[in-house]
């Protein structure tokens, strides 16, 4: 197996793990690392299917760079929205129903931290 | 000319998104309104420029592919450049009047409504797949920041909902983009289509055609996958709904269509645009059916944005494996269909917030008696309907007439059926909300009367969508325009 192959099959493993983990694990943040081990998955793909004949193609790692840009810059939001929420709600998940939140909401605490 | 009206096109929204990030909401306002201005007559003239010279390429900053990023411009991109304008247009010059300035988090309602629009200029123009993706992610980016705008703990669960959809469509989009690149080393998706049709290639990259097709569909909320929809369309703010429904969910259809067109005939297969076209059928179906069940008005307009949606999905059976002039059809229809919807379904929107603000309440049966007080604005809810329902002369008969015949003549007659069951099923959940707002009993007597230009706006819109199927042959001219192929590379 060549060393391209290699690094297209583990990045297709990540990706594989983090889809699972994407679709199975209820915790916000969980959720959120597995999107980037799935990113990371892709990335690890583009780089390493795109080395024709062992010479590195500059084109994808420009890419990735882009890509990681836009990964870091969803995470970013999706933290400030989980975090929004948990401090409105009290959930941790999505689920509409469930047990109560241990902590009690705190309905407006921050206005303004909605949108940062 | 070009040169300037390119750079203003492009620039515009980026520097107005920057810009407003430093101001207050009606500050905001006021340099927003500027810059819709500016953005319209920029649309408008490089419409008009591709027009009547034809269409062409053009390197971003001089930068060759595939570092540079070259933009395609033809006569289906500036359309959707034009349609984008007005209906941003239009939303924000109500979004400036129906937002609260009180609340200190609605400024950010600005810049993300730039950005929205610099990304959606930027999908429509893109040629080359990466630069394709990039242009989704700041669409659904600032679409979810839109959603969440909202700030109650719904909201921002609907907002959430809708971002781990739209990160995971972007994600299998991106991986087909890699898998591509490997196998054809090329990225500008005329290039692909060239190298696939010559045969360049061992094996044609089908299965990153499907995973990226499939991200695609997520992103459009393409049934079954349509859940995050609904949520997030029904409880963001009437502007931001009538962004959402009109434009966002067309970027994604848009890239898929494109991608379709491309390289569907060589990569895709009869089962594959069969099921496709069914799950676009079922959308129809289904979608309807729950407009006709939700208690919301929001909800009602949200889930019929699923079923329009559907119907853009039969681009994919009408144009595989049939003859040129049929593929023509369909995708004339198509194209209407996405025209007429955005414009039907932003004055739905738009009026159903005016409708919602009057009566106080969001239910569908808080309208009793709403006719009286506010019949322009159900007037112009009903006009968009018409366009939805498919009743000549508006924009959406033409384009189901296009599609109709675009079935007949391909021997698909089953999406006739689909076709007429759609229409018969909007009839119903439109004259739903009427026949609620018509309820004279209910005793309620006081309706707050929103300002005449939040009434105005989903007129004009109606009015546009209606008058679109009396102009539609003079707008498919443009689209038709023959274009250059020979700058792609």
């Amino acid at each position: 197996m060549s060393s391209q192959l290699l690094y297209a099959f583990a990045g297709v493993a990540l990706c594989g793990i983090g889809l699972f983990g994407y679709i199975r694990l209820d915790h916000l943040l969980r959720k959120l690392l597995a999107f980037n081990l799935m990113g990371s998955g892709v990335f690890l793909v583009m780089v390493g299917l795109a080395q024709r004949g062992g010479e590195p193609d500059p084109v994808p790692q420009a890419l990735v760079l882009t890509g990681i840009v836009v990964a870091i810059a969803a995470t970013a939001l999706a933290v400030v929205l989980i975090r929004r929420y948990y401090h409105l709600s009290g959930r941790t998940t999505l689920a509409e129903s469930g047990p109560e939140p241990k902590n009690t909401p705190k309905p407006e605490a921050h206005p303004e931290g909605a949108e940062v | 000319m070009t040169l300037w009206l390119m750079a203003g096109l492009l620039f515009t929204p980026l520097a107005w998104a920057v810009l407003t990030l430093l101001l207050d909401f009606s500050k905001g306002r006021v340099v927003t309104w500027l810059g819709i201005l500016v953005q319209v007559l920029v649309s408008l003239g490089l419409w008009a420029t591709v027009a009547s010279e034809g269409g062409f390429h053009y390197l971003l900053g001089g930068w060759q592919a595939p570092l540079g990023i070259e933009l395609r411009v033809d006569g289906l991109a500036v359309t959707f450049v034009l349609l984008t304008a007005l209906v941003a247009a239009a939303c924000g010059w109500h979004g400036g009047l129906y937002l609260d300035p009180g609340k200190s988090w609605h400024r950010y309602f600005w810049p993300l409504f730039w950005f929205l629009w610099a990304g959606l200029n930027a999908v429509w123009l893109g040629g080359d797949l990466f630069n394709l993706y990039v242009g989704l992610e700041l669409i659904s980016l600032s679409a979810v920041g839109l959603v969440a705008l909202g700030g109650q703990a719904e909201a921002l669960r609907a907002a959430i909902r809708y971002l781990l959809a739209a990160l995971l469509g972007s994600l299998a989009y991106l991986l087909g983009v890699a898998l591509v690149y490997g196998q054809t080393g090329s990225l500008s998706l005329a290039g692909v289509a060239t190298l696939v049709s010559d045969g360049a290639v061992s094996s044609g990259p089908v299965f990153p055609l499907v995973l990226m097709l499939l991200g695609l569909a997520l992103k459009t909320a393409l049934f079954p996958m349509h859940g995050w929809l609904p949520p997030a369309h029904g409880i963001a703010k009437s502007p931001v709904s009538a962004l959402l429904s009109a434009l966002v969910v067309k970027a994604s259809f848009y890239i898929a269509a494109r991608l379709w067109l491309e390289l569907g005939n060589e990569l895709g297969s009869y089962v594959l645009a069969q099921v496709i076209g069914l799950l676009g059928a079922l959308a129809v179906v289904w979608g309807s059916w729950q407009a006709l069940l939700q208690p919301k008005l929001k909800q009602v307009v949200a889930y019929s944005s699923v079923a329009q949606i559907g119907y853009l999905f039969l681009l994919f059976p009408l144009t595989w494996g049939v003859a040129g002039a049929v593929s023509l059809q369909a995708q004339q229809g198509i194209t209407l269909q996405v025209i007429s919807h955005a414009l039907a379904k932003s004055a739905m929107f738009l009026a159903a917030g005016n409708l919602i603000l009057s009566a106080g309440s969001n239910k569908v049966d808080a309208l009793a008696g709403v006719s009286r007080f506010l019949p322009f604005s159900l007037f112009s809810f009903g006009l968009a309907g018409l366009s939805l329902m498919g009743l000549p002369p508006t924009g959406g008969f033409a384009a189901k007439w296009l599609l109709l015949q675009a079935s007949l003549g391909s021997g698909q007659w089953w999406w006739i059926v689909v076709l007429l069951v759609g229409g018969l099923l909007s009839a119903g959940y439109v004259f739903r909300i009427y026949r609620a707002s018509f309820v004279e009993d209910s005793g309620t007597d006081h309706f707050y009367h929103p300002p005449r230009s939040l009434e105005v706006i989903p007129m004009i819109l109606a009015l546009l969508a209606l008058g679109l199927g009396l102009v539609s042959d003079s707008v498919l001219s443009v689209m038709a325009l023959p274009f250059d192929e020979g700058g792609a590379g």
